[in-house]
């Protein structure tokens, strides 16, 4: 085994064994669940069982409950929409990427943010489903032989673009994430003494017995869908960008869409991750393994993405002026100074001065600003999204067909609804999953463990002696 | 189905070996044992297995279910008889007429098995009024309203005709008896065949009076010609004839008088090809015609007679007096205008006092306008109503000496200044007697209620301008127990007899009428029943008027009349209130027709609504919100005036004078459908001035209730934005360079090839295209829209409403911009912060300031129209967007909308630049949520059977009529011809007064949308963005001294290519 250098700073604090590791990670699926994860369990529920009854609503009565217009034809849906899948990036990027990179710490944070990623694909496209004014016809967007003649799809359309990646983005990640899952599974499976637990795990663990050969297939297996996750870390939001990318609607019609939404998407996610981590790791003691030089990385790749996303919007205004057309000009001074400006102003602040603060390093190392930070930075990647599409949509070539738009309690029931999908499916898995990839993390305690890596110095130090 | 499979009995007959061969000939014995297979112990012992009864539950549970899917059996029944000349499929044209007091006009109705769908304007085989408008179109709306009378009532109980009969005959004699008088009330009466019943009905009883009142009166304006040209007449005013027209307060293009015959009229005159006329407009609200004017002057209603001396003062020299005005400078240009285009002028005055139409005449006088401009040879019959007979007939009502009254189009509860005093009034009779259709304000006052036909059930013979009859038939078998009005008169004079609702009675009377009065004034025809049969064919007969001569006892002369105006036109303290009609709503005859509350007013695009108009500097100043949107209501107002007070929302109208507010009538109907009361009546707001009444009252007050009102506008931005929307020049520029104002947008580009030709800088939007171009083999349909003959009236939304089934979606949903109109008209106002200056902008903040700045409407601003449809690119960015396919181009030039694949994304919607696909955000249809007219089985039978409705969730859009285009086609082939130019007509454009839409193929090179395409004043609208639509808008071209800006460039270039783009325009 080959060691770490002393100086690098150990990834798993304490003096931790194996069967520590273990005990740590598989205590929450023993144990019982604290008051605090009940009342949040409660509130997500409620909040979830109310955006189901707005869907049904909407489902049932037309698209018309929602605030849009003739004019604006897309506005929290697709906001929502997009934000829930940039959100989801940042888990394919830690668990993909950093693999690919050999970056050990995405270890302790890999598991959690792909569950992450999952439950927010799983809520973003719920929206381009619901969008839909017939979603009972919702799966004539998929290539399928049918007997309408010689019907197909339109190949040239974004959105079916949209129905490829995300369903690609969606498989790929629950299949790297489950593979994952698998050994760990078997760990749960084999500590557990409840007998229909116990059964439940058995079948989830696939009969994994950890042989010499099922590691191997288990290594070679996730660095394939590694390399399969890592495109589509750029592809999946590259494509959603292309829905307003190649349209003719001014402060849509822009080529600089594809990597200034990348860098938005892997910016709200990792923030998405800092929100989620920060409190799992209190309320499930996870501090010594996701330790604040965790999220001090994260910090950093937030302040990377986050100047991108600020260069990205300054670009914007600077092309809308250079290019000369008056539309786009239009359309950038009314961002900025029209009745929708607010919505910009939020956006400007959130994503491109506050991230700036974690240049501090008091700041980016200190857990309650950074919790506060990615709150920021998710309403900040939220109204990016309301700016984009609805004041480009609102005001666009014929003034005649200026409107405002106004959501209903509809749109904001079925987005809460949605953060209520989310953090139920997310509070389960805290309570019944390894939140932790435990088996990934013993392979890194020899060298990055703390009281491992003090034996090491204390060695090393004895041998120079 | 056993699965025992047996595939050969033995060895020997798997090698065929020859005692086998030879024993295969006795394979099957003679006597089948079948016995013994059917035997019940045998059937018994043959298993299901457990595969086999797999597949049995398989097929039967697949059956089940295939069976339970089975789409609703909906039933078509074929004729038993077919009834002549109706083929299912093919519609059958009537000639017809429509007449009520906004509108006349001759129609053809287009019926489909039976049912009417659809008014067409013109009459192709006589020279009537053949333009429509917007009420006209919806007429065949209010035939299918679920809120028509369906029987006969006495007392708001159903009452049998005979009884009904019977006792109004009992009453009528006993009036007579009693001494006193009946009075049969009715707006003007143009029949002649209606005027010779009322007679026979008088003759019978001796002491009927038959009073006309119009909810609109022009009664001042035979007086005054008969004074000043010696005939008590409305003349014909030929604007086709005019250069130089002149209009005070008459809204000549929008409600004025015989607006019918105008509309189309003046329009020819506004082709800048050849001469043009110039229309100058002095009016204190925004009307149509003020918006269309080349000079429009914002003068109070009180000002108005004023400003009419001074023009007659500066025509004819003399100094009568007059208060002076701040426009003096304005009625000097046109004046002089005036001056130099005599004989081919005109002016107009839409004040109906007797003075300030005898100085408008004899302004006329000095312009030689009679004879040319004016013509007395054809007068216009259409507003007859005396309003001093009806204020006598209250009157004679109040002091016992009238009995009973009949009343016939006639609502004077409603539409009358005293309407109030009219109900008690009614009420108070012992005999009142109503023939409205449906209940109305004074029908509730009255004791009998016998309902009318709709026009489109019913006979009639029209006589609306000299020497014109035209002839209404039924199109239709009575819906209800209805009888034509004339027929009750008839039956109670004992000239006809009471039969059902299918009564003949009136038909053969009319043709006793035109028997006697009509056939000898024609040799064409040998036999009056070839002459009957043709006048109903043609809808129309036509024959020459004998001028009459008739001096009133009276003669005013200008003096006289301008010193009375002195007297009587004085502002004095507080607000003046001007009543106006809206294109839609008129004088509220057809106020609870949803199609016309759904259309936009052509001036402040409110739908569902009436409000105070006012200017918007005045509303700043008194604390009234200017701006109108989704949630931004309006601010209430009350508004108190000669003892009567209504409430209303206050809207901002630029070009509004000051001190003045408007209101339209119309409004505040008290029956109907719930929704579709709505707004206030206006009406009690009017006055009587020198015994006429006026739509012009002074020293309202005013005050801010502090209550808001939400109002659902379908355009909320007022301005242009210094955007080349509506392209527009000045005559002069034009007559220079007929390229002038269509400013074709060119891109740089360093390349110097393309496409094996050079390229010297620069290229056209068609150029700088990637796409691929797309054959158009056989057509390439195509519309053009001429600005300068487009009014902005509606009329053309409403005929699409009807042709397409398109949804109406009430006031809530237009507020919240849904409006589903596949048509619009937008209108922009022109700003004073214009095109130039926001083109001069440089910094920031310079270019902030101009862009806020630009969106305000100057105060008296420059008004364009342009209607809105699908443009039909043939590069369409709704097109490549579709996921599925929905939306497709077809190979003659359209794109279609598969509503059956539509899956309701909305991409296409965002991506159009023109922002017209509309979007079923609900279902509109069978929906109690939207109780208009698709919600009940009446209301449907409406609907063009050509033309699906559409289901919730779906896209929609313009289709160019493509049922039209279609049936045209087969028509073509059928009589195996190629299709002619100008066969197919959209809906839109067949309901155009003034011809501002064509329709064709551009493959056509004969057709006169080719030509029109290649006109130097054709232009693609966002040309820019590369969309290549196949409509096409022709500049508006402005008859003013004053030149347009066009950009830097224009005045370097002969004609319009090859411009370099700058400043912001588009790259």
């Amino acid at each position: 085994m080959h060691g770490e250098s002393i100086y690098r700073k150990p990834l798993i604090l304490g003096d931790k064994t194996y069967n520590q590791i273990t005990e740590d990670i598989c205590a929450p699926i023993e144990g019982r669940a604290g008051k605090l994860w009940y009342l949040a369990f409660t509130l997500a529920a409620m909040a979830a069982l109310w955006g189901v009854g707005c869907i049904a609503y909407l489902i049932g009565t037309g698209v018309g409950t929602w605030g849009l217009n003739r004019t604006v034809n897309w506005a929290w849906d697709i906001t929502n929409f997009v934000w829930w899948v940039g959100i989801g990036h940042a888990g394919t990027l830690i668990s993909a990427v950093l693999l690919l990179f050999r970056q050990r710490w995405r270890m302790a944070v890999n598991r959690s943010a792909e569950a992450m990623t999952i439950f927010a694909v799983v809520c973003a496209g719920l929206f381009p489903l619901m969008h839909m004014g017939r979603i009972w016809v919702a799966y004539w967007t998929l290539p399928l032989p049918n007997q309408f003649g010689s019907l197909w799809v339109n190949f040239n359309s974004p959105l079916l673009w949209d129905v490829f990646a995300i369903s690609t983005y969606f498989s790929v990640s629950l299949g790297f994430w489950y593979t994952g899952l698998i050994p760990d599974f078997a760990t749960v499976r084999d500590r557990q003494s409840i007998k229909w637990m116990r059964a439940i795990y058995k079948i989830t663990s696939f009969g994994w017995s950890g042989t010499a050969k099922q590691w191997q297939r288990f290594e070679e297996v996730s660095l394939v869908l590694a390399g399969m996750s890592t495109p589509l870390v750029l592809s999946v939001h590259t494509i959603v960008s292309f829905d307003f990318a190649t349209s003719v609607i001014p402060g849509w019609h822009t080529t600089i869409f594809p990597p200034y939404f990348v860098a938005g998407a892997i910016f709200s996610g990792f923030a998405m991750v800092l929100t989620l981590l920060l409190v799992m790791r209190k309320v499930l003691k996870l501090e010594d393994y996701i330790t604040i030089g965790h999220v001090e990385s994260m910090n950093k790749v937030i302040i990377t993405t986050g100047s991108i996303v600020g260069v990205a919007y300054i670009t914007e205004l600077f092309i809308a002026w250079y290019s000369g057309v008056m539309y786009e000009q239009y359309a950038f001074l009314n961002r900025a100074t029209g009745p929708l400006s607010w919505s910009y102003w939020i956006m400007m602040t959130c994503n491109v001065i506050s991230p700036q603060l974690f240049w501090v390093k008091k700041l980016r190392t200190n857990l309650v600003f950074t919790f506060f930070m990615s709150l920021v930075i998710n309403l900040g990647m939220w109204f990016e999204r309301f700016v984009i599409i609805v004041t480009s949509l609102h005001r666009d070539f014929l003034p005649s067909s200026w409107t405002m738009f106004y959501p209903t309690y509809v749109d904001i029931g079925i987005f809460v609804g949605t953060l209520g999908i989310f953090f139920t499916l997310f509070l389960l898995f805290a309570r019944t999953f390894p939140v932790i990839a435990m088996a990934e993390l013993k392979s890194i305690l020899k060298i990055s463990g703390e009281k491992q890596k003090e034996d090491f110095a204390k060695h090393s130090h004895d041998q120079h002696h | 189905m056993s699965n025992q499979k047996i595939y050969w009995k033995g060895l020997e007959e798997l090698h065929e070996t020859n005692e086998f061969v030879k024993n295969r000939e006795n394979e099957f014995a003679e006597s089948l044992p079948m016995e013994e297979f059917l035997g019940k112990e045998n059937l018994s012992q043959s298993k299901t297995g457990r595969r086999d009864f797999l597949k049995f539950l398989g097929f039967s549970v697949t059956a089940a279910a295939v069976a339970a899917c089975e789409a609703p059996i909906q039933k078509a029944l074929p004729y038993v008889i077919k009834p002549e000349n109706v083929t299912p499929g093919v519609p059958n044209y009537y000639a017809s007429a429509y007449f009520d007091d906004n509108d006349f006009a001759n129609i053809l109705v287009k019926t489909r098995e039976g049912r009417p769908i659809f008014i067409e304007g013109g009459n192709p085989t006589v020279a009537g009024r053949n333009g429509i408008s917007a009420q006209i179109s919806a007429s065949v709306l209010s035939l299918y309203d679920t809120t028509r009378l369906k029987e006969a009532m006495k007392k708001g109980e159903p009452v049998s005709w005979s009884t009904a009969d019977s006792e109004i005959i009992d009453a009528l004699t006993n009036i007579a008896q009693s001494g006193k008088r009946t009075a049969i009330l009715t707006s003007t009466i143009i029949s002649p065949s209606t005027k010779k019943a009322i007679a026979d009905f008088s003759a019978k009883f001796g002491n009927v009076d038959h009073v006309t009142f119009d909810a609109i009166s022009y009664d001042a304006i035979p007086n005054a010609h008969g004074s000043v040209f010696g005939k008590t007449a409305v003349p014909y005013y030929r604007f086709d004839k005019t250069m130089a027209v002149a209009s005070f307060g008459a809204d000549f293009m929008g409600t004025w008088l015989d607006h019918n015959a105008y509309r189309g009229d003046f329009a020819k005159t506004r082709s800048p090809k050849g001469e043009m006329s110039r229309l100058f407009s002095f009016e204190a609200t925004m009307s149509l015609t003020g918006a269309n004017a080349d000079y429009r002057t914002s003068v109070k209603q009180t000002e108005i007679p004023h400003a009419l001396i001074a023009l007659y003062n500066k025509l004819s020299g003399s100094a009568l007096p007059a208060t002076k005005l701040a426009c003096d400078a304005q009625i000097t240009k046109c004046a002089d205008y005036l001056k130099a285009n005599k004989g081919k002028a005109l002016v107009v005055c839409g004040i109906n006092d007797v003075n300030a139409q005898i100085i408008t005449a004899e302004i006329n006088k000095l312009l030689g306008a009679e004879g040319t401009t004016m013509d007395f040879a054809t007068p216009v019959f259409t507003k007859m109503g005396n309003s001093g007979a009806a204020d006598a007939l209250l009157k004679n009502i109040a002091s016992g000496t009238v009995g009973g009254i009949i009343l016939y189009n006639a609502n004077p509860a409603y539409n009358h200044p005293m309407a109030s005093n009219w109900k008690d009034a009614i009420s108070k009779l012992k005999l009142s007697v109503s023939f409205a259709s449906k209940m109305d304000e004074s029908a509730e006052a009255c004791t009998y209620v016998l309902p009318d036909h709709n026009y489109l059930e019913s006979w009639n013979d029209f006589n609306p301008f000299g020497g014109h009859f035209a002839v209404a038939q039924p199109t239709i078998h009575p819906l209800f127990n209805t009888r034509q009005a004339q027929e009750n008169l008839l039956v109670w004079a004992g000239k006809a007899n009471r039969s059902d609702k299918n009564s003949s009675a009136y038909r053969e009377y009319m043709k006793e009428v035109w028997k006697e009065t009509l056939f000898s004034k024609q040799t064409k025809y040998a036999s009056f029943e070839d002459f009957w049969n043709y006048s109903v064919h043609d809808g129309a007969f036509e024959t020459t008027y004998s001028e009459s001569v008739s001096i009133p006892s009276e003669i005013i002369t200008a003096g006289d009349a301008a010193a009375k105006i002195n007297s009587t036109f004085k502002s004095g303290s507080g607000y003046e209130v001007v009543l106006y009609q809206k294109m839609g709503i008129g004088s509220g005859n057809q106020a609870n027709n949803p199609w016309l509350q759904e259309l936009p007013d052509p001036i402040s695009r409110v739908t569902w609504d009436n409000y105070i108009t006012m200017s918007p500097a005045e509303m700043k100043e008194k604390g009234f919100a200017t701006y109108i949107g989704q949630e931004d209501p309006a601010d209430m107002a009350e508004i108190s005036v000669n003892g009567k007070t209504i409430k209303l929302p206050v809207v901002a109208s630029p070009g509004q004078a000051v001190g003045t507010v408007g209101i339209a009538v119309g409004y505040g109907r008290t029956f109907g459908k719930e929704g579709e009361i709505i707004g206030q009546n206006a009406f009690p707001l009017g006055s009587f001035v020198n015994g006429t009444v006026q739509n012009w009252t002074v020293g309202a007050e005013i005050s801010k209730t502090g209550e808001t009102y939400p109002l659902a506008a379908t355009q909320t931005h007022h301005t242009m934005m210094g955007r080349d929307i509506v392209k527009e020049t000045s005559l002069a520029q034009y007559k220079e360079n007929k390229h002038s104002g269509n400013h074709k947008h060119s891109f740089h580009t360093k390349i110097k090839e393309l496409k094996g030709k050079e390229v010297h800088g620069h290229l056209s939007s068609d150029e700088a295209d990637f796409w691929k171009k797309f054959d158009r083999p056989n057509h390439n349909w195509g519309m053009t829209i001429d600005l300068n003959a487009c009014n902005g009236c509606g009329a053309c939304v409403i005929a699409c409403h009807a042709e397409n089934n398109v949804p109406v979606v009430g006031k809530d949903e237009i507020r919240r911009v849904r409006d589903m109109h596949w048509l619009r008209i937008d209108r922009y106002y022109s700003s004073d912060t214009n095109k130039e200056m926001l083109d001069n902008a440089t910094g920031f903040s310079a270019y902030k300031k101009a862009n806020l700045d630009a969106e305000i409407p100057s105060e008296s601003p420059q008004v364009v129209f342009q209607p809105i449809m699908c443009q039909h690119c043939s590069q369409a960015p709704c097109e490549t967007v579709c996921p599925v396919l929905a939306t497709t181009h077809s190979n003659e030039g359209l794109n279609q909308m598969t509503y059956n694949r539509c899956i309701g994304t909305r991409y296409c919607a965002n991506n159009c630049p023109y922002k017209v696909r509309r979007f079923n955000w609900f279902k509109y249809h069978n929906n109690e949520q939207f109780d208009f007219y698709m919600n009940d089985d009446l209301g449907k039978m409406v609907l063009n059977p050509d033309v699906n409705v559409r289901s919730r969730g779906v896209m929609e859009k313009c289709s160019m009529c493509v049922q039209r285009i279609q049936y045209g086609k087969l028509e073509a082939k059928k009589e195996q011809r190629t299709i002619k130019d100008g066969e197919i007509k959209t809906a839109c454009q067949s309901a155009c007064p003034t011809h501002a839409i064509s329709f064709g193929d551009y493959n056509d090179e004969a057709s006169l949308v080719h030509e029109l395409r290649a006109d130097e004043r054709a232009y693609a609208l966002l040309e820019e963005v590369g969309t290549e639509p196949n409509v096409f808008y022709q500049v508006k071209v402005r008859n003013v001294d004053e030149a347009y800006y066009h950009g830097h460039d224009e005045a370097h270039h002969e004609g319009g290519e090859h411009h370099e783009e700058n400043g912001h325009g588009g790259h």
